[in-house]
């Protein structure tokens, strides 16, 4: 009897397999990106003897770093950099350790020293401060354009502009659950789970949120803080808390699988950031908006393989293909959201949109016509730019990490602890 | 009787306690098991990525003593775990399983930054490293107090205790960088201006001196101290700790205060001596590691000199093997975690030995 029983379950398990690849198939799948990475052009002569070094917080297992390797990948393919040539360290935490390991790069002869994460800044400075020939370049940091070391370059993209594309689909994913009767316009809420109360993060899920509201305008959003970059547990408990407080669509601003794993478990859309989860999450997964690294490697080996002077500030946009967008997951995305995308990208490339105009968001009931925002970093953190002028807010144009930290209306921050 | 004794069911393999071994055959077990598992990992290294082993070996030296700089690292890296290592090990040595150094560490490093932070520009350099010191150390010692004072007064699972006292300091640095990071991103900029002073160039040798005259410290106080005897005792058995005298709940209570203390020492030398901030992440998981630094050294302090060296030798090893051989570094995890457990299985061998049951013939 037992057998029998095993066996019935076997087949129907084998049968609704063979029904889910079946349905699958008719349906699901991604189309071609929106905004794909571009070829890279590699004009220019690297010496036999040069070296580059790269330094990631932690490996493969988190998105932020997978992001950052794969564009190591990229680069290499483009420039035919061996294997010799390139050295990679993972999980360098942001301690002394850093500093160290910078160090040792230099010694084992590399010309430039790229490094990944935030709290790697001060270590780096360091490490810039000690050996005046090698080129220093980090992503997210923000002391470059006043340190000014000759040998030290911060640089970052204008990933806000990726992230409003990306919340026009979570935008339209929401008309279209509403069309379909799920829940009314006023019960479209997002849920959002990032990592700290810091400016990336805010800039991030604010210009999520203002591209979902541009065509869903009942939507709000409620924000849970991990308090952590790279958390897979909390992240996970944090979407799930969201999910329960009736959000209909998360996406989230941390690095782990924790927060798209949730959405897959429970049937929740969910829009993704830096790189594709569509295949660990098929049937929940819409599309991802990330920083693509690749240009500005190929960018910053240049300089130093051609003797130029790196940039002590880049940001990267669309134009420079560091936005970039995945596919978009036809099974799950509303219809007619890739046209909409592509026209949304014409618009901000000509300028026609801004991502973070005032007409389009208030803070305390009231439109924003000034704020000073905490451009040049001090020890005390005291705002000393005016960012709002021509009827928007200039996002990474002074300064190319992330300054926008208004609490603009609409979105709660459920722990503002973090 | 011959009847009952044939109907006894002898098991196919059962395990008895070695005799003393001699010491040369000690050794030439031990030679033997790395041996094995240098060879084993090798199989494994070729079957998973396709390297040649050797040149994996080759690069696990280049990670541990390529550059005078690695082998800086390697002996700062080793400072660290030796302190905290031997910070558990009276604690361990007394069969109280204090598995909360990793939080014993980050209080004191909590307490070192936040003296750094607030009195920095107030005190004097001397006088701000004396407060720093006094300030680590007190952290440190109450965050081991609290467990040792339930365990002794109403004998709570120490266990458990000490580990969630970890989890309460590592939210209280979360919390301290929420408040004191005003631009919210977590990360604390290094006040390398009230760091300890390098000694001639080198940040390291300060580290390294005070972590050696630690080791040398604990040792004697556990050799041939009374106090260290009264650890032994009470660690053997507790009745006749009693009945000979030895208050146990006073040596529980003391006991824990010096491994407290120590690991207050720990969190000092992180913060003040290395890194001049802090985050969650300064312990890094050394409080767990520690532990297994102490048991393999059998709780000798000057053992344990080894067997952090084996462990910090084999983790700068992996990361390099990572970065040579562009694999993740979880495949360099693999062959650590192969060539530990053959050092564990060859110290179990060394105690007991596997007895087949043997065949009917012999015992007729």
């Amino acid at each position: 009897m037992k057998k029998l029983l095993a066996l019935v379950l076997a087949v129907l398990m084998l049968a609704s397999f063979a029904g889910c690849a079946g349905s699958g198939e008719e349906t699901l799948g991604m189309s071609e990106s929106p905004l794909a990475a571009p070829t890279l052009t590699v004009d220019y002569e690297i010496p036999a003897d040069f070296k580059v070094g790269f330094i990631c917080l932690h490996d493969e297992k988190s998105t932020y770093d997978l992001n950052f390797l794969n564009a190591v990948d990229a680069v290499q393919e483009a420039t035919g950099l061996t294997d010799e040539q390139v050295l990679v360290k993972t999980n360098v935490p942001e301690t002394d350790a850093c500093y160290q390991e910078a160090a040792d790069l230099v010694d084992q002869g590399c010309d430039l020293i790229f490094a990944n994460s935030f709290g790697h800044e001060d270590f780096i400075i360091k490490a810039a401060k000690e050996f005046k020939d090698v080129q220093f370049c980090h992503a997210t940091g923000t002391k470059a354009h006043t340190e000014k070391l000759p040998n030290y370059n911060n640089a970052f993209a204008s990933i806000f502009q990726g992230r409003y594309l990306a919340g026009i689909a979570a935008g339209m994913k929401l008309n279209e659950m509403i069309e379909a009767g799920k829940f009314t316009a006023d019960q479209a809420k997002i849920g959002y789970v990032g990592a700290y109360t810091y400016a990336e993060v805010i800039s991030g899920y604010t210009s999520f949120y203002l591209g979902a509201k541009s065509v869903c305008p009942t939507v709000t959003m409620d924000v849970q803080f991990t308090g952590s970059w790279y958390d897979a547990v909390e992240e996970q408990n944090a979407a799930n808390a969201l999910i329960d407080r009736d959000c209909k669509l998360i996406s989230q601003h941390a690095d782990s699988m924790g927060a798209p794993g949730a959405c897959e478990a429970k049937g929740i859309p969910n829009v993704s950031y830096n790189g594709s989860t569509y295949d660990a999450c098929p049937e929940t997964f819409i599309v991802s908006s990330a920083i693509n690294w690749a240009p500005y490697y190929n960018y910053i080996i240049k300089c130093v393989a051609t003797g130029t002077e790196i940039s002590d500030d880049w940001c990267g946009g669309i134009a420079e293909g560091s936005v970039v967008l995945t596919g978009i997951n036809q099974g799950v995305a509303a219809e007619g959201t890739v046209d909409a995308v592509k026209k949304a990208i014409e618009d901000l490339k000509t300028g026609a949109v801004k991502v973070f105009d005032t007409k389009n968001f208030t803070v305390g009931g009231k439109a924003v016509e000034t704020y000073k925002a905490d451009v040049d970093t001090d020890a005390k953190f005291t705002p000393d730019t005016e960012a709002v002028s021509e009827g928007y807010f200039h996002e990474s144009e002074y300064r190319s990490a992330p300054y926008f930290d208004l609490r603009i209306d609409g979105i709660t921050l459920i722990n503002e602890k973090y | 009787m011959a009847t009952v004794q044939k109907k006894q069911k002898t098991p196919l393999i059962h395990i008895v306690k070695r005799p003393q071994v001699a010491w040369y055959h000690s050794i030439i077990v031990r030679a033997v098991a790395i041996v094995a598992a240098l060879a084993f990992s090798g199989i494994v290294i070729t079957l998973l990525i396709g390297e040649n082993p050797l040149e994996v070996y080759s690069s696990i030296f280049d990670g541990a003593f390529g550059t005078s700089r690695r082998i800086w690292n390697l002996l700062q890296s080793m400072a660290m775990l030796l302190c905290i290592s031997l910070a558990v090990t009276p604690a361990f040595k007394m069969r109280f399983w204090n598995i909360g150094a990793e939080g014993q560490v980050l209080i004191g490093g909590l307490a070192t930054v936040i003296v750094m932070m607030f009195l920095g520009d107030k005190l004097p350099l001397p006088l701000l490293f004396l407060v720093m010191t006094a300030a680590s150390i007190l952290a440190g010692i109450v965050w081991a107090f609290i467990p040792a004072f339930f365990k002794a007064m109403w004998n709570t699972n120490e266990t458990l205790f000490t580990l969630m006292m970890n989890y309460v300091a590592i939210q209280l640095v979360a919390y301290f960088l929420k408040v004191f990071v005003k631009d919210g991103s977590g990360a604390l900029r290094p006040m390398s201006e009230y760091g300890f002073p390098a000694i001639g160039d080198n940040q390291f040798i300060l580290n390294i001196i005070i972590v050696a005259a630690l080791t040398i410290a604990v040792y004697i106080y556990l050799k041939f101290s009374k106090q260290g005897y009264e650890i032994s005792v009470v660690g053997e058995s507790e009745n006749t700790a009693k009945y000979i005298g030895i208050n146990v709940k006073k040596v529980i209570i003391r006991t824990l205060i010096i491994s407290g203390a120590l690991c207050g020492i720990a969190g000092l030398l992180l913060v003040g001596g290395t890194n001049h901030t802090i985050n969650v992440e300064t312990a890094g998981g050394r409080g767990f590691t520690a532990i297994m630094v102490s048991w393999l050294a059998k709780f000798n302090p000057l053992y344990m000199v080894l067997t952090t060296f084996l462990i910090v030798f084999l983790e700068k090893g992996a990361s390099q093997v990572s970065t040579d051989f562009r694999v993740p570094e979880d495949i360099s995890n693999i062959i650590t975690g192969i060539i530990l457990l053959f050092i564990i299985g060859c110290e179990f061998f060394l105690q007991y030995k596997v007895v087949f049951r043997k065949t009917r013939k012999e015992n007729d």
